[in-house]
């Protein structure tokens, strides 16, 4: 379960440099991909190693590059997708920081892969030194032959460029992200039709995560084959967790896919369990879009299997009683937290990031943070919370892009799993007031002792 | 997106001149040459940012038309992406612009007791300059840093793991070296 993949090399002295990464085996799969493949041969490997999208959704990536219209005329475009804002994640911006090369060499296999002579790094306005960080290495690929006319001479060419973002969530989906590479407001589009026939400037285009395109170089070196025993079931390979919140060991973690959530939160190895002695109270799993769950319910489904770590597992009971992998943004709440203050934290932000476009998404998510505020503060009434499943159940589904489900679902989970900490809040006006009132376990204890 | 504020009243013209050096002229052709032909705005973003940093710290209508022109576009095209991103400034700003994260993982770490505390240091409400024009603080969501919270971002640079001593140290730091800014500009690492 130690499995590293990506991270293996992390440790070698100036692994970010061209240097020691290329004499640590980098870009040996660049060799073998334009000397010894076909595009076809490379799609076919990518399918069988069954890697999925490591940006949120989880798509097949072998499937979604089949997609791509090769007969047309138009060029084609790769945009790797570095807009990392979904709250929690944080894994792309270490493995561009740490490992620039390992997302260049995936990104030149997939650009030719996909018939793309330009390809795009979109990167978030606020990873200022990254956007430096991937320059310099885009430039010593370019002076080593790896970038630019005739690679390897062979007869592929392909120029990498970066561009950067401004501060806007919701460029990280993906039809947004190419409307604002097009220098445009990120409004996402209507879909179908989808980027694999007409995305940047109409053209054919594959959107990939930073994670997703960085695994393809050492997919290419031990082939599809090889990956997909990796791991677990239709979950292959390895995964990039970002953990936070309250543990001992916050950071970013490469997992081989199965291992179980109690090893990760407990493990020395990993999060180092709850920080300062306290009890788990509830978990994130994957980016704050996801669904949050209980103690119990993370660490085993309802039917008392132990949780994993698997695109699956954390689906497992639906939204009843699961959640889902996501990004692998893991955000662990202990025993203090109201959970009623961070549904309202988090509502805010996707009300902020909301684009506009839709009213549903637009007016629901500002009126949810509303009503949330008022419980928090005090305010609440008791139509409040059914007022609140409505209004999640009206966006949820009638927007155009999922900003409006990832609104929804993480107000709807809140209440499904947390609704006495609801309504407590609302009948106990004068408690909550206080803004440091933290969880409202110690006075539900307080009272029954009285 | 929401929150953004447009001035609607009657615009006059600024008293300065709104242009970029030719070495930045240079620049800005090269960023164009990074796109397919015809397709210069593309380049609004990176050109935007650029023209923030040089020409003022924040995006003046002035400004913005000046943009518009060498990128051929219309002024409401260049408006309308303005003020859809949050790390384009629509009013002046401080030398240091404070962005401390209020969102989640941030915020169930001591992140608002941050943002409160450099409020207080400074005599400053969320949003606002300190008259000597040296800082402005504002609340900003995830930073995308989760792990090392609480954080902020001034102008280019994270600071991480906050404490209110730690913080506290940043901005004295940063009072002392006043209005010099020190190192190169962070738009020249678009190259
Ligand atoms: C609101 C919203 C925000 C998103 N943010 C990101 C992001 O920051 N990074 C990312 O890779 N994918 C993000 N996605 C998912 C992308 O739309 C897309 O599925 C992904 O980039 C595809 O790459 P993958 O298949 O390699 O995962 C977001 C989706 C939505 C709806
Ligand atoms: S929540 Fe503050 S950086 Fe992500």
């Amino acid at each position: 379960m130690d499995r590293q993949i990506l991270l293996k090399n992390i440790s070698v002295p100036g692994i970010s440099s061209f240097g020691p990464y290329k004499s640590s085996g980098g870009y040996d799969s660049v060799i073998k991909a334009l000397k010894e493949m076909t595009p076809e041969e490379i799609i076919s490997e990518i399918k069988k190693s069954g890697i999925r999208g490591r940006g949120g959704a989880g798509f097949p990536m072998g499937l979604k590059w089949s997609f791509i219209d090769k007969k047309s005329t138009s060029p084609k475009y790769l945009v790797c997708n570095a807009d990392e804002s979904e709250p929690g994640t944080f894994k792309d911006r270490y493995l561009m920081e740490h490992l620039p090369h390992l997302l260049l060499e995936g990104m030149i296999i997939a650009s030719y892969a996909l018939g793309a002579e330009t390809s795009y790094i979109y990167v978030r306005g606020e990873y200022k030194y990254i956007i430096g960080i991937l320059n310099r290495a885009i430039t010593e690929a370019y002076s080593n032959g790896f970038l630019g006319k005739n690679i390897l001479g062979t007869n592929y060419s392909l120029d990498i460029h970066v561009h950067p973002g401004a501060g806007a969530y919701i460029c990280g989906e993906e039809t947004a992200l190419l409307e604002s590479l097009e220098g445009k407001r990120g409004n996402p589009r209507i879909k179908p039709p989808f980027p694999a026939l007409k995305g940047l400037y109409g053209s054919p285009t594959v959107v990939n995560n930073v994670e997703t395109l960085a695994c393809v170089g050492p997919i290419i070196i031990m082939g599809g084959e090889a990956y997909s025993t990796i791991g677990l079931g239709r979950s292959s390979g390895t995964k990039l967790i970002s953990a936070c919140g309250n543990i001992n060991r916050p950071g970013v973690y490469e997992i081989e896919l199965g291992l179980s959530v109690e090893d990760f939160i407990y493990s020395e190895k990993y999060c180092g369990g709850i920080s300062n002695n306290k009890k788990l109270k509830a978990v994130i799993p994957g980016g704050s879009s996801v669904p949050v769950l209980p103690s119990d319910l993370i660490l085993k489904t309802a039917d008392g299997k132990p949780r994993l770590i698997t695109y699956e597992s954390l689906a497992e009971g639906g939204f009843e009683t699961g959640t889902m992998l996501g990004s692998g943004g893991f955000i662990v709440y202990d025993e203090d937290a109201c959970m009623v203050r961070n549904t309202w934290n988090l509502t805010r932000f996707y009300h902020h990031e909301s684009c506009g476009q839709c009213s549903p998404c637009r007016e629901g998510t500002g009126w949810m943070e509303r009503v949330l505020h008022r419980i928090e503060t005090g305010e609440g009434r008791w139509h409040d919370l059914d007022l609140l499943v409505s209004i999640a159940s009206k966006i949820e589904g009638n927007t155009i892009c999922p900003l409006g489900d990832a609104a929804a679902w993480p107000v709807a989970s809140a209440i499904r799993h947390f609704r006495k900490e609801f309504e407590f809040h609302i009948a106990n006006p004068e408690i909550v007031k206080d803004k440091n009132h933290g969880a409202i376990e110690k006075y539900i204890n307080v009272r029954s002792a009285v | 997106m929401s929150g953004f504020k447009v001035n609607h009243k009657q615009y006059e013209k600024e008293d300065r001149k709104v242009e970029f050096s030719s070495g930045t002229i240079q620049k800005v052709r090269q960023i164009i040459s990074r796109y397919p032909e015809g397709r210069s705005a593309s380049a609004l973003i990176p050109v935007l940012h650029i023209a923030q940093e040089e020409l003022g710290g924040y995006l003046s209508v002035d400004v913005m038309d000046y943009v518009a022109g060498l990128l051929g576009l219309l002024p409401v095209e260049v408006y309308e992406v303005a003020t859809f991103y949050s790390q384009f400034y629509l009013e002046k700003t401080g030398t240091y612009v404070i962005e401390v994260c209020r969102t989640g993982p941030c915020s169930i770490c001591g992140g608002e007791k941050i943002s409160e505390f450099i409020g207080e240091k400074l005599n400053i409400a969320v949003g606002e300059t300190t008259e000597d024009g040296l800082f402005t603080l504002k609340e900003v969501e995830c930073l995308g840093a989760c792990g090392y919270a609480p954080v902020m971002q001034i102008n280019t640079e994270f600071y991480e793991c906050l404490t209110t001593e730690t913080a506290g140290g940043i901005i004295d730091m940063l009072r002392k070296k006043g209005e010099k800014k020190e190192g190169s500009r962070w738009t020249d690492k678009f190259f």
